[in-house]
């Protein structure tokens, strides 16, 4: 009964989203408002459908009916309550549903908070969400329906993959998910604008902070996916070039670059043309990521060739989007008003800087991701594109948009100063020489690189702090005055400052962690030691458990450091019997920054155990980058100028209503 | 400068560093991408010694052997020919016999494939894909494997070893 009311509810969600797709533009060709307002209440009850949608599937994964084929094939009954919920999505129907609620979250969001948008902007903007999010619907009903029954049910399920049994990856699909359909926000409004023919710097006011928003998401999910795969998958590597990282990878570099472009268009009324084609491109490198994943293509391009039907479907929509709107950027583009001037040397000329070295990075890994399965189409070659490429093209790409980064919020609007910024550079440009420094006489001509490296990154962070310091003019006024301009600060400063440093802060632990990372590995007895970096580690002993649906061999390590002990660490390997697959749970212990990881081969005959052994010094660096990135896009979002939004008509109602 | 002179400079840039990228990524073609092959086309074509490839297959029952100190040795079986690999680490928790293997390396002068990484893919059949397309494509393969794409959600299906 569950999944045939979820059933029905999508196939109403469809309907709606046809009639937002179209009452709305025929309302703004006749200058209709009661058609034009027709796209909110749309909108905010597809919103209620595909809500009830997703409760539904929800609900039939955690009551255990097996006589769906969703929760057969990917639910078991002792499975614990958490992973019953997440497990919904951990699977192709149930993700894909996942990512049109939350398609109509956003269109919600759009409706319930759009009030001060011009109607017929408003009007275009859900009608394009409408016209991507009845796509899907179609998609889900037609390739991959969650609620198909099964004639005769099992009495017991096929159990989740265990790997994807992890709180980690329960919150990772989510929250990437709110930053691929997030970017469908500032894609539906490039095209509503480009429908509109107009285009101001009020429209970048009202993008900025869904693609910021988005941008966050995406920040932490990529992230959350990373920390992850370090932990569960039982070798310490934290990224690997997969073709379905880079998937995430690429829309969120074309965010990024959309983020500083729009900034660009907000103040100066300039790049206009620009920032709607990453608008238009960012989302399309979403839809891209979803097709690599979604289709199977990535598993096999054979696969996708026996199996064609969800791969053709997601294909076409695809190309429908993608093309559809590249074509109307074509078509209509030419009709957008140039906007302001500016001098190369600029804030706007170093955003355009950072947009091309964004756009460019972006361009190479969607090369290297995408090369391999063109070839294979067309020669039948299997090549592999694996780190050593991305190393060579996305570093070398990487470092000169970084040490240009601290000086961007330095120069003025319109003409800037390079000179005038690098001179305020001056204290951040000697904190990273003395960081080189005494990196080199530390490791005494051991890596050359990564001391150099490492001075980028400080030079990074102290430019951003010293921006900081500058515009509040700490050490130059009395602390006092300092202490009140730094409030008076605009939040978005304070958000760019941390982003900025976020970044090198993630360079710094990517750097320690892949120069001076130290490994253990072997085969221990009880009563073994083993010392990495300093630290003993004494194999206690190993001991059997029996958890709510595997069995878990778990060994004892007593970790010391110069005799003092410090902890006990418990790696285990997990047994899943009803898939009779295995998983390794690698044991972490924190210390600062740096992290000792202890992970569990097979056991060999003579009952010694081989064990995997890292010390991985600073390696949190590399996720609490992300998260302080993702802080400042928070700061950036509470920005009082972006919650105002543009400017308002004045009416005589929202004059009485009490200030925000 | 006058509006064209400006516009002149920016495109001037971009070109610049769109040049620099694709000299980028025609060098690490040249440099860094690996091939695929199974032991009987490992075999057709002649792979010099030292050349780095991805070798692809099952791995042959029974040709598991354990030295000491974690060094492995095993054989990499297509239906048609065999080939030798050595290994020392810790192998990935799917590795077992006769399922599918991919370990990149190169040839020794013996004409023992020396691994430094060996994968296997988490997937319900755990058969890597270049394996299933491979022995497909040689008829050893019935299992309909790739029915279901997409299996793991997210991130990184790949699970491997390397020293």
């Amino acid at each position: 009964m569950i999944a045939e009311a979820g059933h029905y509810a999508l196939v109403l969600a469809l309907g709606l989203a046809l009639i937002q797709s179209t009452v709305p533009l025929l309302g703004a060709r006749w200058g209709d408002h009661a058609l034009m307002n027709v796209a909110r209440s749309t909108a905010l009850a597809q919103l209620l459908f595909v809500a009830a949608s997703f409760t539904a599937l929800v609900m039939l994964h955690v009551v255990s009916d097996f006589s769906v084929v969703n929760v057969f094939e990917n639910s078991h009954s002792m499975k614990p309550l958490l992973y019953k919920i997440t497990g919904v999505w951990g699977n192709h129907e149930g993700s894909m549903l996942l990512w049109v609620s939350i398609l109509a979250l956003f269109g919600g969001l759009v409706a319930a908070f759009g009030n001060n948008l011009p109607l017929s902007l408003r009007a275009h903007v859900l009608a394009v969400q409408g016209w991507i999010a009845a796509a899907f619907y179609l998609f889900i009903l037609v390739t991959s329906n969650p609620f198909l029954r099964i004639a005769s049910p099992p009495i017991e399920g096929r159990d989740l993959n265990p790997v994807l049994q992890d709180i980690g990856l329960a919150v990772h699909p989510p929250m990437l998910y709110l930053g691929y359909v997030g970017f469908s926000i500032s894609f539906s409004f490039a095209v509503a604008a480009l429908i509109e023919g107009r285009i101001d710097a009020a429209w970048a006011r009202w993008v900025r902070p869904w693609t910021l928003m988005a941008w966050i998401f995406l920040t932490l999910g990529i992230a959350m996916g990373s920390y992850w795969a370090y932990y569960e998958l039982g070798w310490g590597g934290w990224w690997f070039w997969d073709p379905v990282e880079n998937a995430s990878l690429m829309p969120w570099l074309a965010g990024t670059a959309l983020l500083h472009s729009a900034v660009v268009m907000e103040k100066r009324n300039a790049l206009k043309v620009w920032t709607i084609l990453l608008s238009i491109l960012t989302f399309s490198l979403s839809l891209l990521g979803t097709f690599l994943v979604r289709s199977g293509v990535l598993t096999s391009v054979h696969a996708f060739a026996t199996d064609p039907a969800r791969g053709v479907f997601i294909l076409l929509i695809l190309c429908l989007f993608i093309g559809g709107s590249l074509s109307l950027y074509a078509w209509r583009a030419s009709a957008l008003k140039q906007g302001g001037l500016f001098a190369p040397i600029s804030r706007e000329g170093a955003l355009v800087l950072n947009n091309l070295f964004l756009t460019t990075a972006c361009a190479t890994v969607f090369i290297g991701t995408l090369y391999p399965l063109a070839l294979e189409v067309v020669t039948g070659d299997k090549i592999s594109v694996g780190a050593p490429f991305f190393n060579l093209t996305f570093g070398p790409l990487f470092v000169p948009l970084m040490a240009a980064m601290p000086f961007a919020p330095l120069l003025a609007w319109k003409r800037g100063d390079l000179l005038g910024a690098a001179q305020r550079l001056t204290a951040a440009g000697i904190a990273a020489l003395i960081a080189i420094a005494l990196l080199w006489a530390w490791t005494r001509g051991g890596a050359t690189f990564a001391p150099l490296a490492i001075g980028l990154a400080v030079f990074v962070i102290a430019g951003a702090l010293s921006d900081l310091a500058d515009r509040t003019a700490l050490f130059r006024a009395p602390l006092v005055t300092a202490m009140a301009r730094a409030r008076g600060l605009p939040r978005a400063t304070w958000g760019t400052a941390f982003a900025h440093a976020g970044v090198g802060i993630a360079l710094i632990g990517i750097v320690c962690e892949t120069t001076w990372n130290s490994e253990y590995i072997g085969s221990m007895k009880p009563n073994d030691v083993a010392k990495v970096a300093g630290y003993q580690l004494k194999l206690d002993g190993v001991t059997q458990r029996q958890g709510p649906n595997f069995r878990e061999m778990i060994a004892q390590f007593t970790v010391s450091l110069d005799g003092e002990t410090l902890r006990v660490m418990t790696p285990s390997k997990r047994n899943f019997t009803t898939r009779g697959s295995s998983t390794t749970e690698a044991a972490l212990l924190t210390r600062g920054a740096s992290q000792l990881y202890v992970s569990l081969g097979e056991t060999n005959a003579e009952g010694a155990i081989a064990v995997r052994i890292y010390h991985k010094p600073l390696v949190l660096l590399i996720w609490w980058g992300p998260v302080l990135m993702a802080f400042g896009g928070l700061l950036s979002l509470s920005d009082r100028r972006l919650r105002v939004g543009a400017p308002k008509p004045a009416k005589a109602a929202r004059a009485l209503q009490p200030a925000e | 400068m006058t509006r064209k002179q400006r516009r002149l400079t920016m495109i001037g840039g971009s070109l610049a560093v769109l040049a620099i990228a694709a000299a980028l990524v025609l060098n690490a073609m040249r440099d860094s991408i690996v091939f695929f092959s199974t032991p009987t086309m490992a075999a057709e074509k002649q792979i010099p010694p030292g050349k780095r490839f991805r070798l692809g297959g099952l791995v042959q029952p029974g040709s598991l052997v354990r030295g000491d100190n974690l060094a492995v040795n095993f054989s990499v079986a297509d239906g048609s020919a065999t080939l030798p690999v050595a290994y020392k680490g810790i192998l990935p928790d799917l590795f077992r016999e006769g399922q599918g293997v991919v370990a990149e390396g190169a040839l020794d002068a013996s004409g023992v494939f020396r691994a430094d990484t060996v994968l296997a893919k988490h997937d319900e059949t755990y058969m890597p894909k270049d394996v299933a397309d491979a022995l497909k494509k040689q008829g050893h393969w019935k299992d309909d494997y790739g029915a279901k794409p997409g299996a793991p959600a997210a991130s990184a299906p790949v699970q491997g070893a390397s020293k």
